[in-house]
């Protein structure tokens, strides 16, 4: 076995709640995975599960021995106007070193870094005078500098453009072919979840589990969202669309207006 | 004003020791006060301040050494603090109000039914530049050396703490301790500055140079800095405005931190207005 991380049954939550009920779960090295369901459903919980910043109320976690873990936060989370350049965010990876002044082997491993993901030259740009996909590869290069062996990114692809979307998940898919193990959390099953080798679907607790060919179909679909589903062919891809409701049209397309 | 008239004070051994200490003090302020308005914390700073005066009056009736009672009692404030803004078992600002105003309370009461009437509690509350004793001098000075050795030492663990929590704990960063370690400066800060400035003026004091260096800088580092700075020259400025008007040093002081705050906001147009709108968004 190279399981990097192993849940087994594990419960965890916030308070007396639980969000995650009977988890199993195990992460390989060089392993993309993919966790999906709706809001709430625990897939950020997870994650932090996984990171070990949510303490677990049941079951077991195990982590082999040295795993290193790189971890990429919601990009809604973070505060933008922090008086933080992209050299100095990237930097923060770096805490055990007690200086606080920059050695030229970390000025020249940032550059190393922020080049390898394409934004070499916004080193000493504020973080918030950056595009959508240019603000997660900063935190992309922060948890790359502390040279992961898993990578865990928290809806890496919220609230950027396909393009953006296109360019993260063909630079995930290059770190992936490099040896790295990825986990991530998406809402996205068309433009993000149907290109990964594996998916979890998740609601509380694990309703699916292996390739986008199985756990992509309408079963497991309306098992995790509650809500019917479809799924089409198209190119050899799973497209994912919404049932119509009891086979009505929704009031404001019978109106023939716009949202 | 002659130059005779604004260099007369200087000739008086408690007007130096007040300068010093008022200067020292403003950039003690300032250089933690970036830390308080990155992290919302201005109300803890407004809080603790207010907390210590309790420590304080309870020190003077019993006998205790002031410093030593009002600081360990500042401390048992600044973790009780802590720990309910880290637990959050009910709003913590509703906490936060709820022990230090108690406290501050508690301390106005028990100078009143104590018969603490050579306890000088104005000197507390508003700042008094006759105060200041040579004691104070080495204190300040003893408590800045400390701040500075606890932000060069720990300016990576604090700068990510203060940024993103979360991922800082989960990188390994012990932010529990790191939190107890700023609150432990904040506090040992406020008790040594609270002779010159005054415990309900002593949030503005953290405040106001950090709000304005952020007005008119994007780095962090170069904020650390210019917040002392700004924060000195408020403290000396101050000190001199309140030898010279008559006035007590803690109104002074801040005072001249508020014409600052001013000044920045007209000088830095709209990137500083934006900055401070996003500052108050935090």
């Amino acid at each position: 076995m190279n399981d990097l991380l192993a849940l087994h049954g594990v419960r965890a939550g916030y308070g007396d709640g639980a969000v995650l009920e009977d988890v199993t779960l195990a992460v390989g090295a060089g392993d993309f995975v993919g966790i999906v369901g709706p809001s709430g459903s625990g897939k950020s919980t997870l994650l932090r599960v996984l990171l070990g910043s949510v303490p677990v109320t049941g079951g077991a976690v195990r982590r082999a021995p040295g795993t290193r873990v790189g971890y990429v936060p919601q990009v809604e989370r973070i505060d933008w106007d922090f008086p933080v350049t992209v050299s100095q965010c990237v930097l923060m990876a770096r805490t055990g070193r007690l200086a606080p002044w920059t050695s030229r082997q970390e000025k020249a491993e940032v550059r190393e870094v922020l080049g390898r993901l394409g934004i070499g030259d916004l080193a000493d740009r504020h973080i918030r005078a950056l595009s959508g996909g240019q603000q997660q590869r900063v935190f992309l290069a922060r948890a790359l500098l502390g040279e992961p062996d898993l990578l865990l990114l928290d809806e890496p692809t919220s609230g950027v453009d396909v393009r953006t979307r296109h360019e993260i998940l063909h630079l995930l898919g290059e770190l992936h072919d490099g040896g790295l193990g990825i986990v991530l959390t998406t809402h996205d099953l068309n433009g993000i979840a149907a290109h990964l080798p594996r998916l979890v679907c998740l609601n509380g607790r694990v309703l699916g589990e292996g390739a986008p060919a199985d756990v992509l179909v309408p079963e497991v679909l309306e098992a995790t969202y509650g809500s019917p589903m479809e799924v089409l062919e198209h190119g050899g891809m799973r497209v994912v669309v919404d049932a119509p409701v009891g086979g009505a049209v929704l009031p404001f397309r019978r109106q023939g207006g716009a949202a | 004003m002659t130059l005779d008239e604004l260099l007369r004070p200087f000739e008086f051994q408690f007007f130096q020791n007040g300068l010093v200490v008022a200067t020292v003090a403003g950039a003690l302020c300032g250089l933690i006060g970036v830390y308080v308005v990155l992290r919302s914390m201005s109300y803890i700073g407004h809080g603790l301040s207010h907390a210590i005066f309790g420590g304080f009056a309870v020190s003077a009736l019993a006998g205790v050494n002031l410093f030593l009672g009002a600081g360990l009692w500042g401390l048992a404030s600044a973790l009780a603090v802590s720990s309910v803004t880290r637990r959050r078992p009910i709003g913590s600002d509703a906490a936060i109000g709820v022990i230090t105003t108690a406290s501050f309370a508690f301390g106005l009461a028990a100078l009143q039914l104590g018969g603490g009437a050579d306890v000088d509690a104005d000197a507390a509350l508003f700042g008094n530049v006759l105060g200041v004793t040579r004691g104070d001098v080495l204190l300040v000075s003893g408590v800045t050396l400390f701040a500075v050795a606890v932000i060069v030492l720990r300016y990576r663990s604090l700068l990510f703490v203060t940024f993103d929590p979360e991922v800082a704990e989960a990188s390994g960063v012990p932010v529990a301790r790191i939190d107890a370690l700023l609150m432990l400066v904040l506090a040992a800060s406020i008790l040594a500055t609270m002779n010159v400035m005054g415990v309900t003026l002593i949030a503005a004091a953290l405040v106001l140079p950090a709000v304005v260096a952020r007005m008119v800088t994007s780095s962090f580092s170069t904020m650390l800095w210019l917040s002392a700075l700004i924060g000195g020259v408020c403290g000396f400025v101050g000190m001199n405005l309140s030898y010279h008007l008559d006035v007590a040093s803690g109104p002074t002081i801040v005072l001249v931190g508020g014409v600052l705050f001013v000044v920045a906001l007209a000088v830095s147009g709209r990137r500083g207005r934006v900055r401070l709108g996003r500052l108050a968004t935090h």
